[in-house]
């Protein structure tokens, strides 16, 4: 029992990012039609703001130290950041620690900005040309960014490590009855799931219980009555976009501190988030969110070790199988609409 | 249309041409390779040779490929006769006089092989044939290494192999043109139960996650058969997808297992991002069996551990060569990469430019650029003053035999550059193994042409 808690724990916070990711495609996809492959290129953008405001919160001048050498044997020379020379040292400190979440503020007109210039700069002149080009271009957008991104950063992975408020794991088997330690769960992990509800809440309510969004999911389900109506619906579907790519965005700043970002890990994540816009349902938003926790559950599952034991190998198809699956018994996915991606 | 008629004259003498032409590689053995310069693949003109340089530039090792350049710049800029000359003052042999390989100015090429074994192939293949690489080095990962130098044995050209640690390289998939000076899995796993026991203990439960690929099984086998050696018991070995960025699923129960030590097979992004996942979940704050809680990460590298950041503070690895070491060739090295480049070098660069000299100097003793003769020149070589003590370059495998570094991560860095500190220097006696435990077959030497 404890076993099955501590996978569905796992799978959480690895279908939050799912979920997110898949969310701002299905938005995408269900407003201006377009199969975006760069999707992943806008998580991977978010996670390199978080990095860029470290950067930018590190910014240091240096001091020698006389009584330290370097590797060449000279005077250390010591980096000391500016904020901890404005703010003193404490409270310098405290605000480097805290770069991840203030890196969202930092992110959402960043990733707005870069959504509207993707949309009006490139992907408009593809909305009317068939899914194939829609996808190489925005395929080769991707693998642009990711190289703009390794130009400036390099291939490695960069630290960038949570407050150390939440450092550490929390121990929910205490909590449930179990011994100690058998549930454990890193309190960043936790935030993250709660972050990514919070975000999802969020787009729900705007497109529900908002005007603006009233008349995107009206052109999202007859774009040409709502055109007749007067309503310049392009408009409103590029702010979507960048809506779309802010939600991408939030979701890499706060996967940071989770996996080291470096410029590959919008690829990594965006073949999994197609399955799971597939497997929700296309144009499907609570599908895509529905179906992101389910397969980030299950391949928390397949990566047991007695579950590894019994089927090799299954840790690396469990979400192409069970998609499989479920495309074979519900076409159109979980809660997929009649009529998307059926002509 | 034309009609081939057969007489017995002329089979006899096709036979005999025949025979000859295969019988030639046998005939050229020990002096006479001594100015020949004809008769194999790319055989340098008088005044230029080229050496062909085939490192990650792109993809997950570009970082440790661009390391890996820098130190090949530097060792053709010192061969011929450029900069303070680096190591080869300190070098025990005394062929390399700074006027470039048997006299002729050292030119280079590089190609990407973007850390996958048909791109490097590829590249390896085009600098060969179409730019005249009369020797081939470099790579990151064990796979490549594997995968070039068996080209390099069909086409004729030296293999001198960059950053590989799998035992296979120079084990079960050892060539005749193919010699290695970094250390393997076998060592790592020698060289660091002994360190791991002086301080954990020798009774101790290991928990292995392990990269699914040809490197991650040796590494596995490695340090599990010499921490088993020592006392301890490997409770679990899980395989990890090679592309899995995130771990947690894997970590997760290893608490529940029983285990007390995690060992994390990984290289590369699998390293940073299972060390990560694994400090996440607070292991090293959790006491087991009454024990705290370990982590051991068998192979490190310099440019690995700032990906992690704090994350490798106080866990025990290996390495081939660290840039702290006080010998003087480790120290000409440092000053002179960190010189012309301004941050110290990492491992990979240290290897690359050792074989990069250690080939020259091949050539330079056995008086010919014929891959026969640097083979038999590399063969039981002995040498000293590259930075990692004497050393052998044992003839049974190609493999090279020296001391092993045992680091931790340093709990108090001074930059971004020190980030690992010295252990022990394992003596290489405690790393040495038979030839013949990991199979395969050198096989003769390639000259080509």
């Amino acid at each position: 029992m404890d076993a099955i808690i501590l996978q569905i724990l796992n799978g959480l916070d690895k279908g939050s990012a799912y979920a997110l990711i898949a969310l701002g495609l299905t938005l995408i996809f269900g407003t201006l039609g377009v199969v975006n492959f760069a999707h992943g290129a806008l998580f991977m953008i978010g996670a390199f703001c978080a990095v860029t405001l470290q950067r930018i919160l590190t910014l240091s001048y240096q001091v020698i130290d006389e009584t330290k050498t370097d590797f060449l044997g000279n005077p250390l020379k010591v980096d000391v950041p500016y904020v901890q020379a404005w703010f003193g040292e404490a409270a310098g400190a405290a605000i480097i620690d805290w770069a991840v979440p203030l890196a969202i503020l930092f992110a959402i007109p960043i990733m707005i900005g870069v959504g509207f210039i993707m949309e009006r700069g490139l992907i408009k002149h593809f909305y009317k040309r068939p899914h194939a080009d829609q996808i190489l271009v925005t395929f080769g957008l991707a693998i642009v960014l990711q190289e703009v991104i390794k130009y400036f950063y390099g291939a490695n992975p960069i630290p960038t490590p949570a407050p150390d408020a939440f450092a550490g794991s929390f121990d929910f088997g205490a909590l449930l009855g179990f011994a100690e330690n058998t549930i454990i769960y890193p309190y960043w992990r936790l935030v993250y799931f709660v972050f990514s509800l919070v975000i999802i809440g969020a787009v729900f309510a705007f497109l529900q219980f908002t005007t603006f969004g009233m008349v995107v999911r009206a052109g999202m389900a007859d774009r040409e009555t709502v055109g007749l109506l007067g309503i310049n619906i392009d408009k409103r579907f590029t702010i979507m976009f960048g809506i779309a790519a802010a939600v991408a965005g939030l979701a890499g700043v706060m996967y940071t501190p989770i996996n080291s970002p470096n410029y590959h890990m919008g690829m990594d994540f965006l073949v999994l988030s197609f399955v799971v816009v597939v497997v929700g349902g296309m144009g499907s938003l609570p599908g895509a969110v529905l179906a992101g926790f389910l397969l980030g559950i299950l391949e928390s599952f397949a990566s047991m070790k007695e579950v590894i034991d019994l089927i090799p190998g299954i840790n690396q198809i469990i979400i192409y199988l069970v998609a499989i699956i479920i495309l074979l018994t519900r076409p159109r996915g979980l809660m997929g609409r009649k009529g998307v991606m059926e002509e | 249309m034309s009609k081939t008629t057969l007489t017995r004259r002329g089979v006899l003498k096709t036979g005999t041409l025949a025979g000859g032409a295969l019988a030639m590689p046998t005939i050229f053995t020990g002096a006479s390779w001594a100015g020949s310069h004809t008769g194999f693949t790319n055989a340098p003109g008088d005044s230029e040779v080229t050496l062909g340089f085939n490192v990650p530039q792109s993809g997950p090792y570009a970082d440790e490929g661009a390391d890996e350049l820098r130190a090949y710049e530097l060792a053709v800029e010192h061969l011929n006769g450029g900069g303070d000359g680096g190591m080869i003052p300190t070098f025990s042999s005394k062929t390399l006089d700074g006027t470039g390989i048997l006299g002729r100015e050292v030119k280079y090429v590089t190609g990407d092989t973007q850390t996958k074994s048909d791109a490097a192939r590829a590249s390896a293949r085009s600098m060969i044939e179409k730019d005249g690489a009369i020797m081939i080095t470099g790579g990151s990962s064990s796979g490549v290494a594997v995968a070039v130098q068996a080209l390099c044995q069909e086409a004729g050209v030296i293999f001198m192999a960059g950053l590989t640690h799998s035992n296979d390289t120079t084990g079960k998939d050892k060539k005749a043109n193919g010699f290695r000076h970094f250390f393997n899995s076998y060592m790592s796993g020698a060289a660091l139960a002994p360190i791991l026991g002086d301080n954990y203990g020798t009774d101790r439960k290991a928990y292995h996650l392990t990269a699914d690929y040809n490197w991650g099984y040796t590494t596995e086998e490695a340090v599990r058969n010499s921490t088993e050696a020592i006392g301890w018991e490997t409770v679990a070995a899980v395989k990890t997808p090679l592309t899995q960025t995130d771990f947690s699923s894997y970590i997760a129960p290893v608490l529940q297992s029983g285990a007390d030590v995690l060992v994390l097979n990984h290289y590369g992004g699998n390293m940073v991002n299972s060390l990560t996942n694994a400090v996440q979940f607070g292991l090293r704050e959790k006491e087991v069996n009454g024990k705290n809680f370990e982590i051991v990460v068998p192979l490190y590298s310099r440019l690995m551990a700032r990906g992690a950041g704090e994350n490798v503070k106080g866990i025990f690895g290996s390495t081939n060569w660290h840039w702290s070491l006080q010998d003087e060739g480790s120290k000409a090295f440092v000053k002179s990469f960190g010189t012309k480049y301004g941050f110290p070098p990492s491992q990979a660069a240290h290897t690359v430019y050792c074989q990069t000299l250690l080939y020259a100097d091949a050539v330079n003793r056995a008086g010919s650029f014929n891959p026969c003769a640097v083979v038999e020149a590399l063969e039981g070589f002995e040498f000293d003053g590259l930075g990692n003590g004497p050393t052998l370059y044992r003839a049974e495998d190609h493999q090279c035999f020296k001391d092993v570094l045992v680091v931790k991560g340093k709990e108090n860095p001074t930059s971004e550059f020190d980030l690992l500190e010295i252990v022990e220097v394992t003596p290489v006696a405690q790393v040495t193994y038979d030839a013949s435990i990991f199979g395969g077959e050198l096989g003769a030497c390639n000259p080509g042409a």
